[in-house]
């Protein structure tokens, strides 16, 4: 194990597969490192078609420094960098990342699950090991974006937190494959 | 072996790809390319990876999740690019990884220019990012020393698993000169203990990491570092010196402006004045000691360099107050003229009359 400072994980593992293209390779990343300080890295890794696995953990907030402000914080969301909830006119607006990754040529599956319900990590299930199933057959970048809860940071108990994350972040981050090579075949 | 006349750039990338360095990422910055350009052709001939990164930020991790490996990997940059890199520098320094990375200087600060300098001096030898930690940092005067120690420096790293830099400059990666790249033995160094290379017939697996959350673990491991970095000082240490038996002044002066001292060393001499020369080629660890052979027979010392003066602290230092310590220097990709140091040199000796 190799561990990349943060937002780098994606420039790290092209390092270590290209230094041993046998390996496997995944990197697991948050909302903060992934689509903020990291988002050079991931796009780029992307682009070149790293043949890679990447397991994007979203949960709209900075967990481990305490529950501030992400760049996927959906609008008026509190945090305690937007007390007054993430107002989009100075604070912008979130990212969408496995939309916005799917729209790059290189990459050979995206798909957004969510670990909210028995269905949902089902599915996370059988997204995860596609995506290490396509570095083993060599077919290119594979990433899973997985919908998860913050209760402590959001301040909420863990049962009302699935909730939330239903009825909220579902809504602005809908699940799906958004990018599939095999099935644009 | 015959020599060829190559530009420094490009002798470095064939010096390192005959030290076994198959893995090049970069990222373009002026007066540095022709060195990546030169990697992007070579590399894929005999099978090695060449990429340009988003970034030098991204480049850097990338030598991070090579040399994490135990590969031989390198990156080079220039003076902005380099201080963009070294987040990634003081992790791989952390990490205890081997790698190069190579500095063709041009002036600052801020964007500054794309003319040759040594005004990464401090950056360089006493630290850039954040944290305790020591490059091995080797300043070539010529595109054949830049041969020899760009080879050297991979065995250096594989050694001490720890990042050595190649500081040059702007002038030294652009001249041709001729040059020859002599068989050398690679040094095959087991990483086995330590590199990413999963996991075999391992129990445990090897972690690649310099986080350390307990205070006392983190400051054992910066004991351990530093009982490195001693070893190193007690074993690596390389300089020459030039004519400074009973010298009058001696100067000293690395890369680029060695030569030019070089220069003034015989001009000085018609005028009756004898001068020698102390040429660090380490610049870490700093040549402190040979000051003591000569503090005592000569009047003063002159640092010389392409700064505002970096390097002079460290001659300050080394000599201790025992004798003055004198600078001169250009800036801005300004080349210091053998004229101006001597006309320096006869400044320093009326002052000292």
């Amino acid at each position: 194990m190799q561990e990349a400072a943060h937002g780098r994980a994606p420039a790290v593992a092209t390092g270590i597969k290209r230094a041993i293209p046998e390996s496997i390779v995944f990197t697991y990343q948050g909302d903060g490192d992934l689509a903020s300080i990291g988002t050079a890295e991931i796009i780029h890794a992307a682009a070149r078609n790293e043949n890679m696995t990447v397991i994007f953990v979203n949960n709209a907030i900075y967990g481990m420094t305490g529950g501030q402000m992400a760049p996927t914080t959906l609008p008026n969301q509190r945090t305690t960098t937007s007390p007054r909830g993430r107002d989009v006119s100075s604070a912008g607006n979130p990212l969408k990342m496995a939309e916005m990754l799917a729209t790059i040529d290189g990459p050979a599956y995206i798909e957004r699950t969510t670990v909210h319900n028995i269905k949902g990590i089902s599915r996370t299930k059988k997204a995860i090991q596609k995506a290490f199933q396509n570095q083993v057959d060599k077919k290119g970048f594979s990433l899973v974006e997985i919908l998860s809860t913050c209760p402590t940071n959001w301040g909420m108990t863990p049962v009302e937190s699935l909730s939330w994350l239903e009825d909220n972040m579902m809504e602005y981050f809908p699940l799906g494959v958004y990018k599939d090579i095999e099935e644009e075949k | 072996m015959a020599r060829k006349l190559m530009k420094g750039n490009e002798a470095i990338g064939e010096a390192a790809i005959k030290a076994g360095c198959h893995l090049f990422f970069g990222y373009p910055i002026t007066p540095q390319n022709e060195l990546p350009e030169y990697m992007s052709k070579r590399l894929p001939e005999i099978g090695g990876t060449f990429v340009q990164a988003e970034s030098e930020v991204a480049a850097i991790n990338m030598v991070y999740g090579a040399a994490g490996t135990g590969s031989r990997v390198m990156t080079s940059s220039s003076s902005p690019g380099i201080s963009l890199k070294q987040e990634g520098i003081s992790y791989i320094a952390g990490s205890e990884l081997p790698c190069v990375i190579v500095n063709i200087v041009r002036g600052g600060p801020g964007l500054g220019g794309i003319q040759p300098a040594q005004s990464d001096y401090f950056q360089s030898t006493k630290g850039g990012g954040h944290g305790d930690y020591k490059l091995i940092v080797l300043a070539p005067s010529t595109v054949q020393e830049m041969v020899d120690l760009v080879q050297e420096a991979f065995d250096l790293a594989d050694k001490y698993r720890n990042p050595v830099m190649i500081l040059g400059d702007g002038m030294l990666g652009q001249m041709m000169e001729p040059v020859e790249f002599k068989e050398r033995e690679i040094k095959k160094v087991d990483h086995s203990s330590w590199a990413t290379v999963g996991m075999g017939d391992r129990e445990k697996p090897n972690i690649v990491n310099s986080l350390y959350l307990d205070p006392q673990e983190l400051e054992d491991h910066n004991h351990k570092l530093q009982r490195k970095y001693d070893e190193i000082t007690a074993n690596e240490i390389r300089y020459e010196t030039y004519n400074c038996e009973n010298a009058e002044i001696i100067l000293i002066a690395y890369g680029t402006t060695a030569r030019i001292v070089q220069d003034v060393i015989p001009m000085a001499k018609e005028k009756g004045i004898k001068l020698g020369l102390i040429k660090p080629i380490t610049l870490w660890p700093f040549p402190y000691d040979v000051f003591n052979d000569y503090v005592d027979s000569t009047k003063a010392f002159l640092s010389v360099e392409m700064s505002m003066g970096q390097m002079v602290e460290d001659v300050k230092l080394a000599v201790n107050g025992k004798k003055p310590v004198h600078f001169y220097g250009r800036s801005g990709g300004m080349i210091p003229t053998p004229e101006g140091i001597l006309e320096n040199v006869i400044e320093v000796l009326g002052g000292l009359e």
